[in-house]
């Protein structure tokens, strides 16, 4: 009881007045919050598996010193260069995961930003602390979007240990023909691994506004990987190609652009603004909506 | 526009200057056409305990919501703290504890840690000060030892406790707590109740829901009753109380011999069971209904009235008890 009583004054001298980094508490408290759950961390060891994966498969397949250049042109892109270097391990494991894994990933933490603490009962509470509707939903696309980076990185990371362990590193050959140090090798693959997050941001804020609209947590993960999926579906029809640049997943790819020399920027420009254009609609979207929304959860 | 029709209710709000909740014509239609609460007026003075009662679906946490600001009003104002919401939610909720429809917790983090992550939400809380107000928020509602378990492993009792200590993460001015003793032990209840009691003393208004009448009577200084979206009735909780009129009653071996004295005594309404002999008393002086039936022989060992309850007047005024209106 002797705390009780020592707490009020400080608290009352800070009372109605927000401080300037007002968001930081709230964002670290989300952070910490997000990255401390089960799924989170299942999410990532799933992300983690897959470059070990193909990383032991690409060994097991070439173990008897045959050259696995005779195998190319089936499986993710970069995967026939594994043997020479492990660094592009890095670069499969990332065109591996880009189409499905990372963006259901994504989906899924996305989905459940809103509509999980509303399911929960404890968005009522983040309301009246008071959170600050859009202060809490800048927090929960600034959180999701550290789990974009964050997850790219794992899959680069354990892609990058792998690589190392099974196979041996070194200068590499780009798709141009060019050879670049393995030091500046590493630069780009740090820069493709930022790229991919970067391309996840549109499906973020789409995962968000979808999040804004139930209180089942389920039902917003759902149909943002059932969104995924359908556009993923979509961007394969030869007929649609006249929507297909429009489509979030269209120029995810381009990443590999960044493996030219001189790289090839039009894609990869292209790729963020529509990054950008999504954000910025769904991010819009997902405001109206639950700055207005009755909270009955 | 907005700025000029302001001026009207705030000159309203400053002539009832100690009113900690204030509402005007406060309605709430929702989107399927269900009307949930109609036109309150409803006024809690500042330093009160008020009971808010009222059936199962009569409007009761659709009012608490629309008072926090979750939901928007249909029509009509609503003033907490002097200031209008939902627009002043940021000025008005960190002086306002709430535990509203239960308590929600993260049942992955621990219970200190839920309180840390619900006192970072707040602007105003000072992050230096957080981990010892947390731990007196825990302290005061008896969680300490458990602070460390995960809440999902908590009981609803523990749960309610924890959601009451993160309404006291900060000094309040209002708390609003609905059903807080939910789930609670009798010895818990009695906890509550002398924490809202202490926290009253403090001067913290506590606008308090509940289904236990008798847990009303025994902390509320007012109360107010709500029916069907409707407010039926508002006051002191002696004024409510007094509306129902208590009965009188006669304990006597000769039940039936005092049940025709008291009807010649113009006593309404005679219930004789066992000893006991009740009715409505009449206008006159009761000494007199004494002396009669002392008079004819009647052997008394009792005789008084019952003050009526709360649960009594809120009876008479709901009518329907606790059905759940459709």
């Amino acid at each position: 009881m002797s705390r009780a009583e020592a707490a009020p004054g400080p608290a009352r001298v800070a009372a109605g007045s927000p401080k300037p980094l007002w968001t930081l508490g709230l964002l670290r408290g989300e952070l910490v919050t997000t990255f401390r759950r089960w799924r989170t961390l299942a999410l990532l060891g799933v992300l983690a598996a897959v470059p070990v994966l193909v990383g032991v498969a690409v060994r097991i397949e070439t173990g008897d010193g045959s050259s696995s250049a005779g195998g190319g042109g089936g499986g993710p892109a970069f995967i026939t260069q594994i043997t020479n270097n492990g660094l592009f391990l890095v670069f499969t494991a990332l065109a591996a995961t880009l189409p499905f894994f990372l963006p259901m990933a994504v989906g899924v933490v996305a989905g459940d930003a809103i509509a999980g603490e509303a399911n929960a009962g404890t968005l009522r509470y983040l309301l009246v602390a008071p959170a600050g509707r859009t202060r809490l939903l800048l927090t929960k696309y600034a959180t999701t979007m550290a789990f974009c980076l964050v997850a790219t990185l794992v899959v680069a990371v354990f892609a990058l240990a792998v690589g190392a362990l099974l196979f041996p590193l070194g200068d590499l050959t780009t798709i141009s023909g060019t050879r670049i140090s393995f030091a500046e090798g590493l630069g780009r693959a740090l820069l493709i691994a930022l790229v991919v997050a970067a391309s996840l941001i549109g499906l973020a804020a789409l995962g968000l506004f979808v999040s804004t609209l139930t209180n089942s947590g389920i039902a917003a993960m759902a149909t943002t990987v059932g969104l995924l999926i359908t556009v993923q579906i979509l961007d394969q029809i030869p007929q649609l190609h006249a929507i297909q640049p429009y489509l979030f997943s269209h120029y995810w790819m381009s990443f590999a652009d960044l493996m030219r020399e001189p790289v090839y920027w039009d894609d990869l420009v292209r790729n963020l603004e529509l990054q950008t254009l999504y954000a910025a609609v769904f991010g819009s979207a997902a405001w109206a909506r639950f700055t207005a929304k009755d909270i009955t959860a | 526009m907005d700025e000029v029709s302001a001026t009207q209710p705030e000159r309203a709000a400053r002539g009832a200057e100690d009113c900690v909740i204030h509402t005007r014509a406060l309605t709430k239609r929702y989107r399927g056409g269900q009307l949930a609460v109609d036109g309150l007026d409803l006024t809690v003075p500042a330093g009160s305990v008020f009971g808010f009662l009222g059936p199962n679906g009569s409007g009761k946490t659709t009012t608490i919501r629309m008072l926090m600001g979750l939901i928007e009003p249909t029509s009509g104002t609503a003033r907490v703290l002097g200031h209008p919401m939902p627009r002043s939610s940021r000025a008005v909720l960190p002086h306002v504890g709430a535990l509203i429809e239960g308590p929600a917790l993260y049942g992955f983090l621990t219970g200190r840690d839920n309180l840390l992550r619900y006192d970072a939400a707040d602007p105003t809380a000072d992050p230096r000060t957080r981990g010892a107000r947390v731990a007196a928020a825990l302290d005061r509602v008896g969680l300490t030892a458990a602070a460390g378990k995960k809440a999902r492993a908590y009981s609803l009792g523990m749960k309610q406790r924890l959601g009451l200590a993160a309404a006291l993460l900060q000094p309040r001015r209002l708390l609003v707590l609905d059903e807080p003793t939910n789930g609670l032990d009798p010895q818990g209840m009695r906890e509550i109740r002398s924490l809202v009691r202490e926290l009253a003393s403090d001067g913290t208004t506590v606008f308090l829901s509940s289904h236990l009448l008798d847990e009303i009577e025994q902390v509320c200084t007012h109360a107010a009753v709500m029916a069907r979206g409707r407010l039926v009735t508002q006051g002191s909780v002696a004024e409510l109380a007094a509306g129902a009129r208590g009965r009188l009653v006669v304990t006597t071996p000769d039940a039936a011999e005092a049940a025709r004295v008291l009807k010649e005594q113009a006593v309404a309404d005679v219930v004789v069971t066992d000893d006991r002999v009740t009715g409505e008393p009449p206008e006159r002086d009761l000494a007199e209904v004494n002396a009669a039936l002392v008079r004819a022989g009647v052997r008394v060992r009792g005789f008084g009235v019952e003050r009526a309850s709360l649960e009594d007047a809120f009876v008479a005024l709901t009518g329907e008890g606790f059905d759940v209106a459709g």
